[in-house]
């Protein structure tokens, strides 16, 4: 693969192990991985192969046991948790499968406070916060709590608040893994939509739908990537897409 | 094609186009299209086995057009093709067979055909999503449709994915 930009997120030779009860699980087992910006990556799998522990590696939620992870070309080694926290509130935005919101706190705060906490005056963060929930579909929702509204609705504050800072990477942990097909679609279409205007997403999921939304897929089995495919959206041949739809005589 | 045809007749009598152009509203862009000759040799088919009869309809300015009616004949093939179930779709599968026998020849890898099988999928699947994001959101029909094709993809995506898991661990 072309190196030539600097990469958004560049890994080489993660490796992470968990140890609980029983034998240690080796989650990651050295993953080599660059995202350049712009660009839209899934990462598929089945339960339990390592991908969400991968995630976290990205975001700098958990910390690998070796190798190393570029942030835009600034290697994060030494980064402290307190600079980790900093740069997922200005440079990398996540939504979680359950959606993370702060349950006794309004959708509107929700999506303000990190705007607030990175230091953006009370006036710029309620017109953040306005403009995307409208654009979310959540105008009207400003005072509703998290628990009135739907998985669906959540999931779509949880994005308002990973955006508010306009955060170059988007990281994306099963976003519709509780949500029902409907919403699924929901998230789907508003995850291309961002892409579409050059956020940068990349994106965890055992949902092939979801993952063939994103231009890039990345097959992780048992903690190691075996295949990393881009796709092209060309319909090959006759089969493929006719073929599938194709009623029979 | 036949039995739709029979399908759209049932309502009543219909020349050709007039099929062609039911069928494209009712199924949505998704379905790929039947042209218009296809459609004309169908009907010729459907004529000489007695399921449909034809009757020449005189137009002023333009030649004559054929419109077509339903005998009792077509309205029993009609009925028995909506008593029987359907065949269950993929009992025979090609890949499999090419997994099952790559080993053998030498001359393919089990998680290479998989990984190359399971792009082809991923593409179509990104296909069927485009699909449906075009697709008039109120035609249910059309996204019923759509929506079956990408659900058995996602069915074929998670038996490569046990595929894998299963031999992988074999290595």
């Amino acid at each position: 693969m072309s190196e030539s930009p600097t990469p958004l997120l560049r890994a080489e030779g993660l490796v992470k192990t968990h140890h609980g009860e029983g034998a240690p699980a080796r989650a990651v087992r050295g993953v080599d991985l660059s995202v350049v910006r712009g660009e839209f990556v899934a990462v598929t799998g089945p339960s339990g192969a390592g991908k969400s522990t991968l995630l976290h590696l990205l975001g700098g939620l958990q910390r690998p046991d070796s190798g190393s992870l570029w942030l835009d070309g600034e290697r994060t080694d030494a980064y402290t948790e307190a600079r980790w926290a900093v740069e997922r509130r200005k440079r990398i935005g996540i939504v979680f499968q359950f959606f993370n919101l702060v349950s006794n706190l309004s959708v509107a705060d929700n999506v303000e406070l990190p705007a607030l906490l990175a230091g953006v005056t009370p006036r710029q963060a309620r017109a953040e916060r306005e403009e995307l929930l409208s654009e979310l579909g959540l105008a009207g929702k400003e005072r509703s709590l998290p628990g009135e509204l739907s998985g669906g609705e959540q999931q779509r504050v949880a994005l308002a608040r990973a955006l508010v800072n306009h955060p170059p990477l988007l990281l994306a942990d099963e976003p519709a893994g509780s949500l029902d097909s409907k919403g699924t679609r929901e998230v789907m279409r508003l995850l291309s939509r961002f892409h579409q205007r050059g956020q940068t997403i990349v994106l965890v999921t055992h949902d092939a739908r979801l993952a063939s939304a994103a231009d890039r897929v990345i097959s992780f089995f048992d903690g190691r990537i075996v295949d990393d495919a881009e796709l092209d959206g060309t319909p090959p041949r006759r089969t493929g897409i006719s073929g599938v739809l194709e009623l029979k005589d | 094609m036949r039995l739709p045809l029979l399908a759209l007749l049932a309502r009543g009598p219909a020349h050709g186009y007039e099929l062609k152009q039911d069928l494209e509203q009712l199924l949505g862009s998704a379905y790929p299209q039947p042209n218009v000759g296809q459609i004309y040799v169908t009907l010729g088919r459907l004529e000489k086995s007695g399921l449909i009869e034809g009757e020449e309809v005189e137009q002023s300015s333009r030649p004559n057009k054929k419109i077509y009616h339903l005998t009792d004949a077509g309205r029993e093939a009609l009925r028995a093709w909506f008593e029987e179930p359907e065949d269950e779709p993929r009992v025979r599968d090609e890949f499999f067979m090419k997994l099952a026998l790559a080993p053998q020849t030498g001359l393919a890898d089990q998680i290479a055909l998989i990984n190359k099988q399971r792009r082809r999928y991923l593409n179509t699947m990104r296909n069927l999503s485009k699909l449906a994001a075009a697709e008039d959101r109120d035609n249910r029909i059309a996204h019923l449709l759509i929506e079956g094709a990408m659900l058995h993809l996602q069915a074929d995506l998670d038996w490569l994915e046990r595929c894998q898991e299963e031999l992988e661990e074999l290595e």
